[in-house]
């Protein structure tokens, strides 16, 4: 529900929804769910070469609760995917998940009895960011769009 | 204030001289006590991997712990059963990602032992350098992350620093910077670019000064040592009866190395030194993983020195020619003027030309595709390439086994290969280093706290796509 | 240093019902077994003074479907000592896929051998606890045989899984 449903409706809420969604975008507060070989790439976007940091993203929270977006990096396979979506039902709202990673996205070349296939099979995903494993550059962009995802949402109070 | 009135601490004090009798021991032997369950569950901060501990504590000490591993099976041994040998090595490049190039030259080296062939001196030293390379970053990343999880984020951020010259090198040769793919059967993709020499003693300088900085903070700080010292310790006995080998065999004492007890590629003509520790502690397993970085570098330097040099880069200027103007000159049917031409190769595959093609590979038709120039100008390479390829064609291997085993950044790597003859090997199957460590770690971390788990597990370097595969 | 073809006579000349033969392919000596006699044949490789193969450097399966001994069990020995190889090899029929386990002797046996019998369904004798170690509890069949589809699906949750056939 958004905010200007709770009030007359002769009151604009356009730049309260934008600076909400200014604020939100430039601080992100990461939940890196690492588990294989795109973990070096993300270590490597996490380090001073490619820095997150100058994105407001350079914080990885280490507790799903006081975590808003749940990075999904590396290979799911079927006996970790339920811990997978309990880590991601313990995060509070507004929460976005970015599929990192080739794996995440539809499973890579992995088609086999142990990999999910994609974990938008079990979760939601807002961004997908393809590449075995993504340059430092195409996770960069990726946060972006997810920035301007967030930017253009309705924000939930 | 309540605090200071007189009476309260008369009345406080006659309690302490009450209780003087009775120790804070007695009164701990009192209270009844349960072993605790702790969960160190898939999803933890320590960033190696997912693997679940189960801890039986009493009071911070681990009476007794069960490890939970197989949270990254990705079925490497299957995929390799369905597809021919080239296609394995895509595979073998996700085995232990922070050293691909290891497992590649593992796998490589272990299906030519099964065909009986060797490769030319100069992609041996390729092979070398490359491998060591590898070697190096699996070091940097493994300290850099249990520095990190001990509360040290700057030697981690310096270690990734360095880290990214030798991927920038890596990316130059290879394409890629993490899963390369860059061995073949009977030889390497491409060859070293013109410029790698310089590059390469650039990185290495930077390395060393990284090393140098990371040694003045952490060798002699009171808190890492205090936290490594006298933590993980295991014996030569205990590591022998559990097979395991690499740095955590050689902190032991037992200077055990496949590189030169077994040696393969031209790791018999290069000087490089086996570090050992004493104690088998964690603080022994850090200084001789820095030691070994040390000696990779050596290798290198030597192996840049004596290759064979590459092939000369004739200009065959009037010979090469654009693809787009040959297939023009092929469709109007003149094809006399396209005798000893070649087509000019897209940047991206620069260094598999024609010059280096028989430097970098073994002279066989049926086992190495042939050079880019020959596949997309001429006929015959056209046909080779797609004979050795192609579905239900491919390479024969002979029938029999092998078992390979190379120097991996853990321990041993090996390769055990069983083929029946066709183009699909039978089984094929990786013996990984990290894996005894694992099976032995419950035993390791008994009678340890609960935070010497962390530096114990980061030293360990479990990498998940090797343990699990 | 020992010289080649020693350990193969010793092997036939003390334990002769158990050796069936012997192979070297590029260097590499083999030796097949009976499944009575490994227990004691590992233990005289290992303790024997001559050989003394201290180290268990892997254990492992291979699925020959369509054979008449169907599964073999393949163990490779180190002896850091003298710096030699040797790699045993046991044949089992499938409906006896049974084999005495060597937990005593190398401890790394025990987690080698839990992943045999999950990937291919061969039982260990006197192993203390064997359970599946590389998957789920839940998943049925055993993969690794040449049998099992390498794309046939087993979830847990999601689509194709138990709670999703339930919530249909």
């Amino acid at each position: 529900m958004g905010v200007d449903k709770t009030l007359d409706k002769n009151i604009i809420l356009s730049k309260l929804d934008r600076a909400l969604g200014w604020a939100r975008k430039y601080s992100i507060f990461q939940y890196p769910f690492v588990t294989a070989c795109c973990g070096m790439e993300y270590m490597s976007v996490a380090c001073s070469h490619f820095d997150i940091d100058r994105f407001g993203a350079g914080f990885p929270r280490f507790s799903p609760r006081q975590a808003d977006l749940l990075m999904v990096v590396g290979t799911i396979s079927h006996k970790i995917a339920p811990i997978l979506r309990t880590v991601y039902e313990q995060m509070c709202e507004p929460k976005w998940v970015i599929a990192f990673g080739v794996c995440t996205c539809t499973g890579g070349f992995y088609n086999n009895y142990a990999t999910v296939q994609g974990i938008d099979t079990i979760i939601p995903v807002d961004v997908y960011i393809p590449g075995c494993p993504p340059r430092p550059e195409t996770v960069l962009d990726g946060l972006i769009k997810l920035q301007e995802k967030i930017q253009n949402q309705k924000q939930e109070i | 204030m309540i605090r200071d009135s007189p009476s309260l601490v008369q009345g406080a004090r006659k309690i302490e001289t009450e209780n003087d009798e009775k120790t804070m021991e007695t009164t701990t032997k009192e209270l009844k006590t349960k072993h605790m369950f702790l969960n160190m569950g898939p999803a933890h901060p320590a960033m190696h991997g997912i693997i679940k501990i189960v801890l039986e504590l009493d009071g911070e000490t681990v009476i007794n712990a069960d490890i939970d591993i197989g949270y990254l099976h990705r079925c490497f041994e299957k995929h390799c059963e369905n597809g021919n040998y080239m296609q394995a090595i895509p595979y073998t490049d996700r085995l232990n990602y922070v050293s691909p190039l290891i497992n590649n030259v593992g796998y490589v080296m272990a299906v030519e032992k099964l065909f009986g062939i060797e490769v030319p001196k100069r992609c041996q030293y390729i092979r070398v350098i490359m491998s060591e390379i590898s070697r190096i970053t699996d070091h940097l990343t493994c300290i850099g992350a249990t520095a990190m999880e001990l509360g040290a984020m700057t030697v981690f951020l310096y270690m990734m620093k360095a880290r990214e010259y030798l991927y920038d090198l890596i990316e130059d040769v290879s394409g890629a910077r993490i899963t390369t793919s860059y061995t073949r059967i009977g030889g390497v993709k491409t060859d070293l670019p013109d410029d790698f020499k310089e590059k390469c003693r650039e990185a290495l300088k930077e390395l060393r000064s990284v090393l140098e900085e990371v040694h003045r903070l952490l060798t002699k700080n009171r808190i890492f040592v205090d936290r490594m010292r006298g933590v993980g310790k295991i014996s030569q006995e205990f590591a022998q009866s559990y097979g395991i080998t690499g740095p955590f065999l050689r902190s032991t004492g037992i200077g055990y190395d496949v590189r030169k007890a077994n040696p393969y590629l031209i790791y018999d003509s290069v000087e490089f030194k086996i570090p050992t520790g004493i104690e088998g502690d964690n603080l022994d397993r850090y200084l001789v993983r820095m030691e070994e970085m040390e000696q990779s570098s050596r290798i290198i330097e030597q192996a840049l020195r004596d290759i064979p040099e590459g092939s000369v880069r004739v200009d065959l200027l009037d010979r090469i020619i654009e693809s787009s103007e040959m297939i023009d000159l092929a469709k109007m049917g003149k094809t006399k003027e396209l005798i000893l031409t070649h087509s000019k190769v897209a940047p991206t595959l620069e260094g598999s030309e024609v010059q280096s093609h028989f430097r970098i590979n073994v002279d066989k038709r049926t086992i190495v595709i042939p050079s880019k120039q020959d596949t997309y100008s001429n006929i015959e390479g056209l046909m080779n390439h797609f004979m050795l390829i192609m579905y239900k064609d491919g390479i024969r291997a002979p029938e029999g086994e092998v078992y390979f085993p190379v120097e991996g950044a853990n321990g041993e790597l090996g390769f055990y290969i069983v083929s029946n003859g066709t183009d699909r090997p039978h089984r094929v199957r990786v013996r990984p280093p990290c894996f005894p460590i694992m099976a032995a770690f419950h035993e390791i971390i008994q009678g340890d706290m609960v935070a010497d788990i962390i530096p114990t597990f980061g030293s360990v370097n479990m990498i998940g796509g090797e343990l699990d595969r | 240093m020992k010289e080649e073809g020693s350990v193969f006579e010793k092997i036939k000349e003390k334990f002769p019902e158990g050796f069936i033969s012997r192979h070297s392919f590029r260097g590499d000596d083999t030796i097949i077994i009976h499944r009575e006699y490994l227990y004691r044949i590992a233990e005289y490789l290992k303790e024997s003074e001559e050989f003394r193969f201290n180290i268990l450097m892997d254990l492992t399966a291979v699925d020959y479907l369509g054979r008449g001994y169907r599964f073999e069990v393949v163990y490779h020995l180190y002896s850091m000592d003298f710096n030699r190889r040797v790699r045993l090899k046991v044949p089992l029929l499938e409906r006896e896929a049974v084999v005495d386990s060597l937990v005593p002797l190398w401890s790394c046996a025990n987690w080698y051998e839990r992943e045999v019998w999950d990937m291919f369904g061969i039982r260990f004798n006197g192993h203390p606890h064997l359970k599946r170690i590389l998957l789920y509890e839940e998943f049925e069949g055993h993969p690794l045989r040449k049998d099992y589809p390498i794309d046939k699906r087993q979830p847990l949750i999601g689509p194709g899984s138990k709670e999703d056939r339930n919530r249909k």
